[in-house]
């Protein structure tokens, strides 16, 4: 049992894959939005004046007038079954992380950069999204990509350092998690200009952080989508903070969803600790993007409850107040409760998802337990399609050394006696 | 730009080809157009060759090597970009991670660096991060060097940079037929290539048969073989070996005429692929003479000249009859137009560091 089972569920029950929905209809859901509203166009790509939000930290429904939306940006509530996956999604989502840390503090892990406190809004990525759909992550991204339905232990091989990555990026359809910081989103753009030349439906999902908008990679990527007309949602998990930095250090913008409208596309800012909201406005932004309205820039605010990775101190830079603060607001409390409360979840069905989080931590207790050999002749194999003579050299050089050790006639022995 | 179906953008370009008929056999024809017609050939044959980066559409490139493309091939497949590099070639790989072959321009070879993380960091090690799960078939075409009067930043020799950098391979052509041959195997290529164009020869003449190309590509092709990772000997001889790559292969291809008429037999070698190298075809011809010249236009410090000199040495040192000399670009940055002459590795300089390879042992 994987966490991509649930992904498959999710596709069953048809998030947002309007196939029907005609392309010119919303060719410019700006001019749509003007028309129809009365608003003008640079208002429908403004943020709306609030950040979306739909079900508050209680897990109680925030009434329709207080979820922040207004003409031109409005979003409806999610299905029940999108909503019951998502929550299980996110309870792995929550194991996983912690497990994971756990197996860096046993040694088991190079290191680790959990999501933890932003689990809602990688489960969410990765439900936005239909089977033929891309997604593009960073190296903070591990659960999104396993909600995409890559198998635990491969997404962990980038930490546990056998490799640089375990999956097959084409295969899976998502990216290699990428620690350079939003030159991904340059790659989320190519393959989607590519489907949009094959005229296919794809759409692309890039995440990058916060810090990460400061990067010139971010603002030729949304620029590239923009001219090109491309089917991208950019997603910035805004977590306050780029290792030690605070976001007031990175931009002085009113929010980094306003860096939209300079692109001449639309942005949107959401509650990212609430899955309700994350989910309602993704799904509206992929809808749009899929037919043909071009890409969308949407941020989710939220917090990274942990340090930057296993060797920050995430005590040098912040207050533990601070922290308490975002512990009320956390994502799986407010999502468990109100579906409790909408008598969608019970005390059986929340048992059955926590085993299912269990035999995902089990899997990865496993699988990183085990110890796996390494062929150091993998060096070679990879660089370019075939070995040019040099590394046909380099490699028999190496074997030849191998070798000689395993027969304990190195050099260095032979010098030991 | 709506979205097109790519293989109906082919059909009318084939048909467009097939009308503009072109002369048949040998014909005196620029670098640049061979350039070109190796791009319109590749584009022909496999809808998925996509050309794009600044000013590459309508106006053909500053250089004019991508005119026509867009005329005939459609703005789908030859097209004008923002003006951002990192965006031009982040957007390749994406592409390429995504079934196009993508044919990629640098205006000038200083304009590149804004892209160099994407090179280096993705162009170059998405093949073996992935463990050969995802391939980048993609050409960054630099026009590079100087001998143009360029101002700063247009003359750059920046092949040393993506050499050192493992997993592009990195191909110059010297001549107007190997600018054919090497830029369709470089767009064939399963692997990325650094094609770095000499800009001062891109009006060079050669008589070449175009035709007899496309049947030397299409035989390569059946047969699986090409001239990938082959040096060349542009020019037989048998007292020293010079060997130069890209726009320094007709200075010592001078060189080597100036000697002989002093009675002195040179040999030159074309390294033509940088990464791949041919230590092969490089050192069977230094084994040959005893004695070697390095040419290159770049600053010599930490780069492909030394690199070349090291690898002979190491492999032929007791075949040499004097150390190995080099004559390239001195350590200083690429001069103002008036200061190139002094820059620039010449006729004269060659013969100098020729002479003083031990003759008198």
């Amino acid at each position: 049992m994987t966490i991509s089972a649930d992904h498959t569920a999710h596709s069953e029950a048809g998030a947002a894959a309007p196939e029907d929905a005609p392309e010119q209809a919303t060719e410019n859901a700006a001019s749509e939005a003007v028309r129809k509203f009365g608003i003008t166009a640079e208002d429908y790509m403004l943020p709306a004046r609030h950040q979306i939000g739909m079900v508050g930290p209680d897990g109680i429904l925030t009434p329709h007038t207080e979820q922040g939306t207004q003409p031109g940006h409005e979003y409806s509530l999610p299905g029940d079954e999108e909503l019951l996956a998502a929550y299980e999604q996110l309870v792995i989502g929550r194991r996983v992380n912690d497990q994971n840390s756990a197996l860096v503090r046993q040694g088991r892990m190079a290191v680790y950069p959990s999501s933890h406190g932003q689990e809602a809004c990688q489960v969410a990525a990765a439900l936005c999204l239909s089977d033929g759909d891309w997604l593009f992550p960073t190296y903070r991204d591990s659960v999104a990509v396993m909600a995409r339905g890559v198998d635990p232990v491969q997404t962990m091989t980038l930490f546990r350092g056998d490799w640089h990555s375990g999956y097959d990026p084409a295969g899976h359809k998502v990216g290699i998690q990428c620690t350079p910081l939003t030159t991904q989103l340059l790659h989320a753009v190519g393959v989607a200009h590519a489907a949009k030349l094959r005229g296919e439906d794809t759409v692309v999902l890039a995440m990058c952080g916060d810090g990460a908008t400061s990067e010139g990679d971010f603002h030729e990527a949304l620029n590239f989508a923009a001219v090109f007309h491309l089917p991208v949602v950019f997603f910035v998990q805004n977590n306050q903070y780029a290792i030690s930095v605070p976001l007031a250090h990175q931009s002085v913008a009113p929010s980094l969803a306003h860096k939209a409208v300079g692109y001449g596309m639309a942005g949107e800012r959401v509650d990212g600790n609430d899955v309700v909201a994350l989910l309602a406005v993704l799904d509206r932004a992929v809808t749009l993007a899929r037919a043909g309205s071009g890409p969308l820039l949407v941020e989710a605010h939220t917090y990274r409850m942990q340090a930057h990775t296993n060797a920050d101190d995430a005590t040098r830079y912040r207050q533990d107040s601070e922290v308490a603060q975002w512990l009320a607001k956390d994502p799986l409390s407010r999502i468990k409760t109100y579906l409790t409360d909408r008598g969608l979840l019970d005390d059986d069905n929340a048992a059955r998802i926590a085993d299912k989080a269990e035999a995902v931590a089990t899997q990865l207790r496993e699988g990183l337990g085990e110890d796996v050999p390494v062929d150091p002749q993998d060096l070679f194999k990879y660089v370019f399609s075939a070995p040019t003579p040099q590394l046909k050299e380099q490699s028999a050089m190496l074997a030849d050394e191998l070798a000689r050790d395993a027969a304990g006639t190195s050099t260095a022995t032979e010098a030991a006696k | 730009m709506s979205p097109t179906d790519v293989s109906a953008a082919t059909a009318s370009a084939a048909a467009q080809a097939a009308t503009a008929a072109e002369q048949a056999g040998p014909q005196t024809i620029t670098l640049a157009k061979a350039l070109n017609t190796a791009m319109a050939d590749a584009m022909h044959a496999d809808p998925s060759v996509l050309v794009f980066g600044e000013d590459v559409g309508l106006l053909g490139g500053v250089f004019r090597i991508t005119d026509g493309l867009t005329r005939t091939f459609g703005e789908n497949r030859c097209f004008d970009t923002p003006l951002a590099e990192s965006g031009i070639v982040g957007m390749a790989v994406g592409m390429a991670m995504n079934g196009m072959r993508p044919v990629i321009e640098m205006q000038f070879d200083a304009f590149a660096y804004p892209a160099f993380e994407q090179i280096v960091s993705h162009v170059a090690k998405m093949h073996n991060r992935t463990r050969g799960a995802v391939k980048l078939p993609m050409v960054i075409r630099v026009p590079y060097a100087g001998g143009i009067g360029g101002v700063e930043h247009h003359c750059d020799s920046s092949e040393s940079y993506y050499a050192h950098t493992a997993g592009l391979k990195v191909f110059t052509p010297a001549t107007v037929a190997d600018g054919y041959r090497m830029l369709r195997e470089a767009i064939d290529s399963d692997d990325p290539v650094m094609f770095m164009e000499p800009k001062k020869l891109y009006w060079s003449k050669d008589q070449v048969d175009l035709d007899a190309l496309r049947d030397e590509h299409a035989a390569n092709t059946e047969r699986g073989t090409s001239s990938e990772g082959h040096a060349a000997v542009a020019r037989p001889g048998t007292d020293a070996t010079l060997i130069a790559y890209g726009p320094s292969v007709p200075t010592a291809l001078a060189a080597a005429a100036a000697a002989a008429e002093e009675g002195r037999s040179l040999e030159v070698i074309d390294v033509r692929s940088i990464v791949p190298f041919d230590d092969e075809t490089v050192c069977a011809s230094v084994r040959k003479t005893g004695r070697a010249v390095v040419i290159a236009e770049a600053h010599g410090f930490a780069s492909v000249s030394s690199e070349i000199v090291a690898r002979v040495q190491e492999r032929c040192f007791h075949y040499l009859a004097a150390p190995i000399r080099r004559v390239t670009g001195f350590d200083v940055p690429y001069p103002a137009p008036k200061l190139e002459h002094y820059y620039l590795p010449g006729v004269d300089r060659i013969l100098d560091a020729v002479d003083d390879l031990q003759w008198e042992d």
